[in-house]
């Protein structure tokens, strides 16, 4: 058992290090600035070789175990750096589920920044029963022809493409009518509205009415009605231990609190400190136990579930602190209130332990 | 970076568990069982487990046990006596028949007749009082008889170091006691059932449990990096490790046996239910070289 770096980790490390000594401060690590030049950063972090650690080499990743996303974030955060972009979840899907035509042609381009990518898979009448989804996608000749309404679409307004789930059987039982799509953003029948989010931020989620948008039929990922496995695997990676990658940010935040506090630290503070230390041996212990081959499904809820009280601990700290007039600290408490609802709500996340773990039949 | 127990240590987390449920008690009424407690002490006698760090056992190894004893109630002396054993073989003095005194009182105490006990970086034997009534129903305390007597000085990093591993082994109990509640709870709300249906089958109920088995979950991983830096990390980084680990385990802890107590309703609030016997084992071992949030450096690591 061992908590620190082996030789190899180390030497990554210090290589991660020095690169980030000349170029973590060039990209804003945080609010509207940021989401604007995300995909700047992205193709850096890539160029760099420090991105897609842990993804096929073939599609341009490294193989590399998944600890060393978590030395990739730890050292972001440490540098002041902007987040690795989240796109572990879309990689998974995809390879999971695609054929390797689909995955020849798109990982490549998702992984190393060059396409930018977006998940339509939430709707206004479809949040945490996803398979309540209405968007219909008809075949007609060579393609299929989307009609509805997506949101909570990250990044949807650069996005090149999108991983649409839509329905394809009116007909078929409620999870068996979805399909997945690989579907462009850049065409007519494709329209875009910003949410503005309770902290300000303009340009992470956007909203998506497809009217009429095409896609063409080898652009399904998967059979027919096959959409639903691949949306499992898809929202199970979201909650992932290496997604799950914030414990260092938040451990920097916490820093940044004590130093800009006179005297002892309030107690929300020091609870904020315990918590955040905690989620940093979790995600150790959990990607461990990945070296067993041990597959996080439903034990993801968990993680999520602890990551969310995490953070939510650290908003609480940062309005202890800052008060409501430090707008950045205003800003990291109202965005942590997102963590218990997006990813699957904390309230999700309890039924999935509760039937799947404990087994309480819930 | 590798975190997982070795196939040793799982051997030894499963042969404790299969000690705890074989001989611990299963019930309120089990506890006044005095056979099963004489054949429970011969089996720990043994392991040889309270003599632990004499035989080259790491933090890990001792917290493993801990944790399962803890998650049995074993009503057994071992955290007191192997702490103690600790001591005295670092000052060379004879540790056997020694259990520890913290906090003006000896723990651990029934069938000892003697503590040792750690002031500053002095080693010194007490002898003890009589047993008396205590908050923990599986394990005794005794007041102190007589005075103190020095036996051998530590040098302060071996000081901190053995602070370190009773923050951890406790903060292990405190895991032990709380997977042990929370498995009470499920099994209950798993045969419970109310409007014909069982209790845990309503989101209510089900979520209490769930938010349980997280804080459970959290505890692991934070005892486990805890009982690793009590010989791996310098002495003053393992104290701090501790003292996260213990803060956090004392508080699930605490919240998962109240949880436990809820979901049996009205039965969780008698004598007879075992729920309030985890719950007072938890109180005691987070009173044990407790910590109180303000030592906690928030500016660190």
């Amino acid at each position: 058992m061992d908590f620190r770096d082996s030789h190899d980790e180390a030497a990554f490390r210090d290589r991660l290090r020095s690169w980030l000594s000349l170029h973590a401060k060039e990209f804003p690590s945080s609010g509207d600035e940021y989401w604007a030049r995300q995909g700047e950063w992205h193709r850096a972090l890539y160029e760099g070789g420090f991105f897609g650690l842990s993804w096929p080499r073939e599609y341009g990743g490294q193989e590399l175990p998944p600890v060393y996303d978590v030395i990739l974030d730890e050292e972001l955060a440490r540098a002041g750096a902007p987040p690795r972009p989240s796109l572990g979840y879309l990689v998974a899907g995809l390879s999971r589920h695609g054929s390797k035509e689909l995955c020849s042609r798109f990982l490549p381009g998702m992984i190393n920044g060059t396409e930018r990518w977006c998940q339509g898979f939430s709707e206004p009448g479809a949040g945490s029963d996803l398979a309540s989804l209405t968007t219909t996608a008809s075949r007609e000749g060579d393609n299929y022809v989307v009609h509805g309404h997506k949101i909570w679409t990250s990044y949807s307004d650069v996005a090149d493409w999108c991983l649409l789930l839509g329905r394809t059987d009116p007909g078929a039982k409620r999870h068996r009518g979805i399909s997945a799509f690989i579907i462009s953003m850049k065409q007519p029948g494709v329209q875009q509205r910003p949410l503005q989010m309770i902290n300000g931020v303009t340009t992470e989620f956007g909203q998506v009415f497809f009217d009429g948008a095409t896609v063409p039929a080898e652009h399904l990922v998967g059979a027919p009605g096959e959409g639903w496995p691949l949306a499992m695997t898809v929202v199970g990676h979201e909650r992932e231990p290496s997604t799950l990658g914030y414990a260092a940010r938040y451990g920097k935040l916490v820093r940044e609190l004590a130093a800009r506090t006179d005297g002892p630290a309030s107690e929300e503070l020091a609870w904020a400190a315990v918590q955040t230390e905690m989620l940093t041996h979790h995600v150790r212990r959990r990607l461990s136990e990945q070296l067993d081959g041990v597959t996080h499904t439903s034990d993801g809820s968990l993680d999520k579930l602890l990551m969310t009280w995490v953070e939510q601990s650290v908003g609480h700290a940062a309005l202890s602190v800052g008060g409501i007039d430090d707008p950045g600290l205003l800003s990291a408490y109202l965005y942590s209130r997102a963590q218990s609802v997006m990813g699957g709500t904390s309230q999700i996340q309890k039924n999935i332990i509760a039937s799947r773990i404990l087994g309480l039949g819930a | 970076m590798d975190v997982r127990l070795t196939a040793e240590q799982r051997q030894l987390r499963d042969a404790a568990a299969k000690l705890a449920d074989d001989l611990g008690p299963g019930s309120v009424q089990d506890l006044a069982d005095d056979g099963r407690i004489t054949r429970l002490d011969k089996q720990i006698e043994t392991t040889g487990w309270r003599s632990l760090r004499s035989d080259e056992a790491s933090g890990v190894e001792v917290a493993i046990v801990a944790e399962e004893f803890g998650r049995g109630l074993v009503d057994a002396p071992f955290l007191g006596p192997v702490l103690a054993d600790d001591l005295a073989r670092q000052v060379g003095a004879d540790g056997t028949g020694s259990t520890i005194a913290v906090g003006g009182h000896a723990i651990d105490a029934r069938g000892y007749q003697r503590a040792l006990t750690l002031d500053g970086t002095t080693v010194s034997a007490v002898d003890l009082g009589a047993v008396r009534a205590a908050v923990d129903l599986t394990r005794a305390t005794a007041d102190l008889a007589g005075t103190a007597v020095a036996v051998g000085d530590l040098d302060s990093d071996a000081a901190e170091r053995w602070l370190a591993l009773a923050l951890a082994t406790t903060s292990a109990d405190l895991v032990g006691t709380a997977r042990g509640a929370h498995t009470l709870a499920c099994d209950y709300a798993k045969i419970r059932e109310q409007y014909g249906k069982s209790i845990g089958s309503y989101q209510a109920v089900a979520h209490l449990l769930a938010e349980s088995l997280a804080l459970i979950e959290g505890s692991v991983s934070v005892l486990r990096h805890a009982a690793w830096a009590v010989d791996e990390l310098a002495p003053a980084e393992a104290i701090r490790a501790g003292r996260v680990a213990k803060i956090y385990c004392a508080r699930a802890a605490r919240t998962v046996c109240e949880t436990a107590i809820q979901v049996h309703g009205g039965i969780g609030n008698t004598w007879e239910c075992l729920a309030h016997v985890y719950l007072r084992r938890a109180l005691t071992s987070a009173e044990l070289w407790p910590v109180k949030l303000e030592e906690i450096d928030v500016g660190l690591p």
